[in-house]
């Protein structure tokens, strides 16, 4: 049974994912009821929206800084982590700790960046080295969160985690729709944030052209530094919206390369709108499998995404080609 | 310089995403012949020799070497045939010696297209950087060298692959005045004692004047003079657009 | 030194380890030795691919656990001796990683790597949908006391396979090495472009460097039903073989055939003792930040230290 918490996103809600896999091997496909195909839809729509803020930060870091930040999931969990402690704790609501978390995790980002850029981009040996890098921040906070935390399963509790509004025979659970209005308002402040500041726009120059942003005297190490920052407070946000969408523990990480990494590609690499189009279609084909097929294929849907668009359409969605 | 052609370029052209690098290039060169190719920069002279030597794909337009049709080539493949090329900025392979980088065309690109043995590459290395100078250099690696005997190591390593037909691409930036005279001779000596067709890319005017036996000029993507060197640069368009007054 | 003679000299030092086994004649040291020398044919068929042409491979336990469950379907449907397992499973890892190359390697090597470490989750999801081997309630296999026609017992059979392998796998990446091949491995590593310029195959080469990374890796992972008796999913797929593939060769040396076995006896021998001294999860703790101080500080590894 617990195996199958860590896909609760995936089923509407709870176990009734499993009963309609079981219900559609004898149902013709004209009797499927419409309210199960409308509801996985619906979730699966605020599943994406969720998605979009789990991948917005490697949407910055490798979309527009080129950086393959393959450890950014580990980040995630560290902000699911931070906001479980201190919701345990002191019951506060896990989101606005994720929100004061954010200049911690942003000070995080900097000072990766920073080791970053001296052992490997400096040295012109980001490939494998850089790689590598990456995936022993992954596997050493993977590992570190075991050794702290044990391998249960952690939850937190908000106000809305449990009712559920219902509109004819659509069920929208808070749960889903919090992390999805959430995870859309902290992507329209980003995108705010990028393309009316200085700073912001030298970020989005940067990706194009750093010649020319050192002509516009901003020193390009400065503004990746800043904009990697940014990349990992988001991951702060994206914790804890996760543990509001799922129970966790510290590998349900892994779980999420695949998704962040097919949507990042499939939205166009660094693409706000390319982001969220790609992560709700993602949700929502990730949704009707687990709600047809059963929850344990998820894994299945976002590598086969990714594969198709890396075979087919590597520039994405909204891809600059 | 006689009889068909070595390299036929039709109605080629090229974007990127929004951007026309290249539109309606035709271009036809003689075996044997020595080509100069100038322009401003950004005008595509690069790209149209990525797109010759498969590095880039074309999106319209069809490119002929000896008569056989290049579309869809990889690149080795098309070195393989004899088309070889110097980059703009060197590109040797970092962590092989000056004779280990000029091995690699002669495994890959001659004992492909030949077959034959290892005996004689080590002999053959050596008179490849004998060359261009570079003999006493052959057991360094290449940060160890300048960057004028870096372009030199990119001209032997592109002859090592024995072309027909080479493109050199700005290979003579940065160099001094005797440097740019004595790689020039190397070149012509190539073309008159090997017959090795040459497509000279630069921004040295008195090389490309004295070098070519025929100038084609690129702006903007597109080519607006092909002719005798003499009268390419009285043209008024070519004046007005790169040689200046 | 031509490479019939470095074979020779490798069997040689295979006898001389086997020859210390037997005076130890300590269960123990043929387990725990298992494990080092399964790590040296690991991290030596990961640099193939790693340290030889510059792509990272983070799908090692897909390729470990396609040797592993090929073994498991097979001892349910056949009753084949173990080395025609190995074959077996070498050859299907083999051709998972041909396939994986085609459909990703033409693009960048950061998006191969992905693929890769995304493929490895796939995999675990696929094999623990598969009933016939067990799902993710695992699948118990039976492991014979000894194999007679040698008169000696399984675990020790298992030591010799396995120091077989290290034999094969080192003796190829040498040969690769000074071959032709590794000079064109080499170019692809150093500069892509301008390989495909000088004629290099560079698509083929890649797809010839998966194609043996991923079949070693699976040989090595095709005992490991018999030597663990008991095989789930999660120990399959277990991240710890991730991170100590990649560690091996990247703290002993990527540039050639030692650095590998160097990584691999050092942090092999690290781990077995901090397991049973401090705990498991410890020890891989230990091992990740190994490999970030290395990558940052030490990048040519070990052997780095000693070309100066």
């Amino acid at each position: 049974m617990l195996a199958f918490m860590w896909l609760s996103p995936l089923a509407i809600p709870g176990g009734i994912g499993h009963i309609a896999a079981k219900e559609t091997s004898q149902a013709r496909i004209m009797d499927i009821s419409f309210d199960l195909l409308g509801n996985a839809l619906v979730s699966g729509l605020l599943l994406g929206g969720f998605y979009a803020a789990v991948t917005i930060g490697v949407s910055i870091s490798f979309g527009m800084l080129d950086i393959v930040n393959i450890a950014h999931p580990a980040f995630i969990l560290l902000g699911s982590y931070v906001a479980y402690i201190v919701n345990a704790n002191f019951g506060f609501d896990p989101i606005l700790v994720s929100i004061a978390a954010m200049p911690a995790f942003y000070f995080l980002g900097v000072g990766i960046y920073h080791v970053y850029d001296v052992s490997f981009e400096r040295r012109g040996d980001t490939a494998l080295r850089g790689l590598s890098f990456f995936f022993g921040l992954l596997f050493i906070t993977e590992v570190g969160l075991v050794l702290v935390f044990g391998v249960d399963y952690r939850l937190v509790e908000a106000v809305y985690i449990g009712p559920t509004l219902h509109f004819g025979v659509i069920d929208l659970p808070l749960r889903l729709l919090v992390p999805a209005a959430v995870s859309v308002a902290m992507m329209g402040l980003l995108y705010l944030y990028l393309s009316r500041t200085f700073i912001g726009r030298a970020v989005q120059a940067v990706a194009q052209d750093p010649l020319a942003l050192r002509l516009m005297a901003a020193d390009p190490s400065r503004i990746k530094r800043i904009a990697f920052g940014l990349s990992i407070a988001t991951a702060s946000v994206a914790g804890a919206i996760l543990i509001i969408v799922q129970p966790v523990e510290p590998s349900v990480g892994r779980d999420y390369i695949g998704r962040i990494f097919a949507i990042c590609v499939l939205g166009g690499m660094g693409s706000f709108a390319g982001t969220l189009v790609a992560a709700i279609i993602l949700g929502v084909m990730e949704n009707l499998t687990a709600t047809f097929y059963g929850p344990s294929w998820a894994p299945a849907v976002s590598f086969g995404f990714l594969l198709l668009t890396l075979a087919f359409r590597p520039s994405g969605i909204f891809g600059r080609a | 310089m006689s009889g068909a052609p070595i390299l036929q370029v039709s109605d080629l052209g090229k974007r990127f995403g929004g951007f026309v690098a290249l539109a309606d290039i035709e271009l036809e060169v003689g075996r044997g012949e020595r080509m100069g190719l100038i322009g401003p920069n950004g005008s595509g002279k690069s790209t149209l020799v990525n797109c010759i030597c498969g590095t880039l794909r074309n999106e319209s337009g069809s490119i002929r070497f000896e008569g056989k049709a290049l579309d869809g080539m990889k690149a080795h493949q098309r070195t393989r045939l004899g088309l070889s090329r110097t980059f703009q900025l060197p590109r040797p392979f970092g962590t092989l010696t000056l004779a280990e980088n000029l091995r690699i065309p002669i495994l890959y690109a001659v004992q492909a297209r030949q077959g034959g043995g290892d005996s004689d590459i080590d002999r053959r290395c050596m008179a490849l950087l004998d060359m261009v100078g570079l003999a006493a250099k052959s057991n360094l690696l290449p940060k160890e060298l300048t960057q004028i005997e870096m372009r030199k190591l990119e001209l032997a390593r592109a002859m090592a692959a024995e072309p027909r037909l080479l493109i050199a691409d700005e290979a003579m930036a940065g160099l001094s005045h005797g440097e740019v005279d004595d790689i020039l001779a190397l070149l012509v000596r190539l073309n008159e004692q090997q017959g090795i067709t040459i497509i000279l890319i630069e921004h040295i005017m008195r090389a490309v004047l004295s070098f070519s036996q025929r100038l084609v000029v690129l702006v903007a993507g597109r080519k607006i003079a092909d002719g005798a060197p003499q009268d390419v640069v009285r043209q008024d368009d070519v004046v007005a657009a790169y040689l200046g007054s | 030194m031509k490479n019939p003679i470095f074979v020779l000299w490798l069997i040689v030092a295979a006898m001389l380890t086997f020859g210390l086994a037997l005076l130890v004649d300590n269960a123990y040291f043929y387990f725990a030795g298992y494990v080092v020398l399964q790590y040296i044919v690991l991290a030596t068929a990961w640099n193939i691919l790693g340290g030889y042409t510059g792509y990272v491979n983070f799908g090692i336990p897909a390729f470990i656990a396609l040797g592993a469950y090929s073994t498991v379907a097979l001892h349910k449907l056949t009753n084949l001796p173990l080395i025609v397992m190995m074959i077996v499973g070498g050859i299907v890892s083999g051709l998972v990683g041909v396939g994986t190359g085609y459909l990703t390697l033409r693009l960048r090597g950061t998006f191969f790597s992905i693929a890769t470490l995304a493929m490895a989750v796939v995999m675990q999801t696929l094999v623990t949908n598969w009933a016939f081997v067990g799902g993710s309630r695992g699948a118990y296999i039976i492991r014979p006391a000894t194999v007679q026609y040698l008169g000696i017992n399984y675990i020790t059979y298992l030591f010799l396979m396995m120091l077989g392998l290290c034999v094969l796998s080192v003796g190829i990446a040498r040969a690769i090495e000074k071959s032709r091949l590794g000079y064109g491995f080499a170019t692809i590593r150093d500069d892509e472009l301008a390989a495909e310029a000088s004629g290099v195959p560079t698509l083929r080469l890649k797809l010839i460097a998966t194609g043996l990374s991923g079949g070693l890796m699976g040989m090595a992972g095709a005992p490991l039903p018999y030597y663990v008796t008991y095989l789930d999913p999660a120990s399959a797929f277990s991240l710890s073989y991730a991170v100590n593939t990649i560690a091996m060769p990247l703290i002993g040396g990527t540039s050639g055939w030692l650095g590998p076995i160097l990584g691999a006896l050092l942090l092999g021998t690290l781990q077995q003792v901090a397991t049973v001294t401090i705990s498991s999860a410890l020890s891989l703790l230990i091992v990740g930040v190994m490999l970030v101080g290395f990558v940052v500080a030490a990048p040519k590894g070990i052997l780095g230290w000693f070309q100066k």
